[in-house]
């Protein structure tokens, strides 16, 4: 597809970002519970629902388990479905959440992130979305409110792959994203529609009339094992269709999106990996240092699952040492969760930085500043030099 | 798929179905084919009918939980062993004590 040149502008925050998608993609069915800081997500949408603008069945919900029941039943009838959540709305829905994807249906969902309780916090942190990782979606996170509107679309695609058929959910960061105000490049409907297809076309068998058949299926220690095995299948293809996906909808928008981005990669010797928001921060520490001669470059993960193992591995090997900037936290484990996924790519594929840190920050909607960045460097230089790999809860208070 | 697409659920067991054969999702394209898996096979205790016993007052017929009972003219059960798993829930509700029980021998 051709460039569309052009695009509308509008000063929206990443929750109607992801509404305004929302609009020119006229999903079927929506079932949603509000939750911050997705609410306005539901807002928005709701408001474009009620002037009439969209066609899609807004299904009023009374918790997150029935949101994702709700976007399951749909879903199998062949329905382009979407959700949004936050938290404790994923925990909720965990149950369905592996419903959703053993059921092999391209669900799509907006994570506004934000950190589980308790103690109660409504602000940004990943480990709500990060901890669904075993639950056989493909998950993206997103750094702005542009790519927040971006991954509504692509998600739809992607999920849709017959060869993926697997529900999609990609992260935008509780208020960071959620509720920041930023210039946002909009796409019109038919580009959308030439894009992700007007309707879905179902690739496997859907309730309907005249279409009997069976889901939801009780399958044994028989075919307990095949059925999984078609799930990771899934995921295997989704590695393939990404990249393509993703290029495609750089032809159109001009927007080139990757699983991982590096940022002044080249002769590094030491290297961040971020995820979501902090990213540009990152970069903007990283664009200071290396002016200053100092050997530091970035890489920003955009994908959780299926996750990069093979870019990152190939990135990072030689280096002296990379620093995981997680913000989501795992206890007792033996680093963070983003470390831990990282740590088994490198082995998968025997190309090591000889130090690999992590740093727990920003929990709880905590900034991480520029200075955070700074000190993060310093530390990461002294991990190398002691030679050791460490986990750091940055800036706590001790 | 049309429910007119012929359907032998059996070859899947039969010939082993894999992952790349097998309908993703686990879902089964076709109507009524649990009428193929003979649940029957579970059972540990057969009921048996004492013809002469039975007045006809069909209450095992509606607390069978497998629909594993038909009626015959009379309405005197008739017991579809192919699905009887063997509860014995008619054997209990039985007012006239018609239903025996026996162990079953395969
Ligand atoms: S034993 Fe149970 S399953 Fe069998 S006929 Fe009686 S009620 Fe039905
Ligand atoms: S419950 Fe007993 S008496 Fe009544 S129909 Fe069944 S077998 Fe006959």
């Amino acid at each position: 597809m051709a460039k569309v040149e052009n695009q509308e502008v509008k000063g929206l925050t990443g929750d109607q970002a992801v509404a305004y998608a929302l609009l020119n993609i006229d999903p079927d069915v929506v079932p949603a519970y509000p939750i911050t800081p997705q609410t306005i997500i539901m807002e928005k949408f709701s408001e474009f629902w009620a002037d009439g603008l969209v066609k899609t069945e807004l299904v009023h919900v009374e918790s997150e388990h029935s949101a994702m029941s709700a976007a399951v039943g749909a879903s199998a009838t062949g329905a382009r479905v979407f959700t949004a959540t936050a938290s404790q709305g994923v925990a909720l829905m965990y149950e369905i959440l592996f419903i959703a994807s053993g059921s092999r249906l391209p669900i799509v969902m907006a994570v506004a992130n934000r950190a589980l309780s308790a103690p109660i916090n409504i602000h940004g942190e990943l480990t709500d979305q990060l901890v669904t990782r075993d639950a056989g979606w493909v998950s993206f996170i997103g750094e702005d409110a542009q790519e927040a509107y971006d991954h509504t679309i692509i998600g739809f695609k992607i999920a849709e792959y017959p060869e993926v058929s697997l529900p999609f959910m990609y992260g935008l960061e509780g208020f960071i994203v959620t509720h920041a105000l930023e210039p946002v490049y909009m796409l019109d409907k038919k580009t959308i529609y030439d894009f992700i297809g007007e309707f879905r076309e179902p690739s496997n068998w859907v309730f309907a009339p005249g279409n009997p058949g069976a889901q939801g299926l009780l399958a044994l220690p028989d075919y307990y094992m095949e059925l999984k095995y078609q799930q990771e299948q899934g995921m295997k293809n989704a590695r393939k269709v990404i990249p393509k996906v993703l290029d495609e909808f750089g032809e159109i928008t001009g927007r080139y999106y990757h699983e991982v981005e590096p940022f002044h990669m080249e002769d590094a010797k030491y290297a961040f990996i971020t995820a979501g928001a902090s990213s540009g921060t990152a970069k903007a520490v990283v664009q200071r240092l290396r002016s200053k001669g100092e050997p530091v470059g970035m890489v920003k993960l955009r994908t959780i699952r299926p996750y990069p193992d093979e870019q990152l591995s190939e990135l990072l090997k030689d280096l002296d040492g990379v620093m995981v900037v997680d913000r989501s936290v795992t206890f007792g484990s033996p680093a963070s969760i983003q470390a831990t996924d990282l740590a088994s790519a490198l082995l998968k594929h025997r190309k090591f930085p000889r130090v690999l840190s992590s740093a727990i920050v920003g929990l709880g909607g905590r900034d991480i500043t520029e200075k955070d960045f700074e000190g993060l460097y310093e530390q990461l230089k002294k991990d190398v030099q002691e030679d050791v790999s460490r986990t750091h809860w940055w800036g706590v208070r001790i | 798929m049309s429910d007119k697409t012929p359907i032998d659920i059996k070859s899947w067991i039969r010939e082993q179905w894999g992952a790349s054969k097998l309908p993703p999702g686990g879902v089964v394209p076709a109507p009524a084919t649990s009428l193929e898996y003979k649940t029957g096979e579970w059972r540990e205790f057969k009921p048996i009918l004492d013809d002469e016993k039975c007045t006809g007052c069909t209450q095992c017929y509606f607390i069978c939980p497998d629909d594993a009972i038909k009626m015959d003219d009379r309405f005197h059960p008739i017991f579809d062993y192919d699905f009887c798993k063997g509860c014995t829930l008619c054997v209990e509700i039985c007012p006239v004590d018609a239903i025996k029980i026996v162990k079953e021998v395969k």
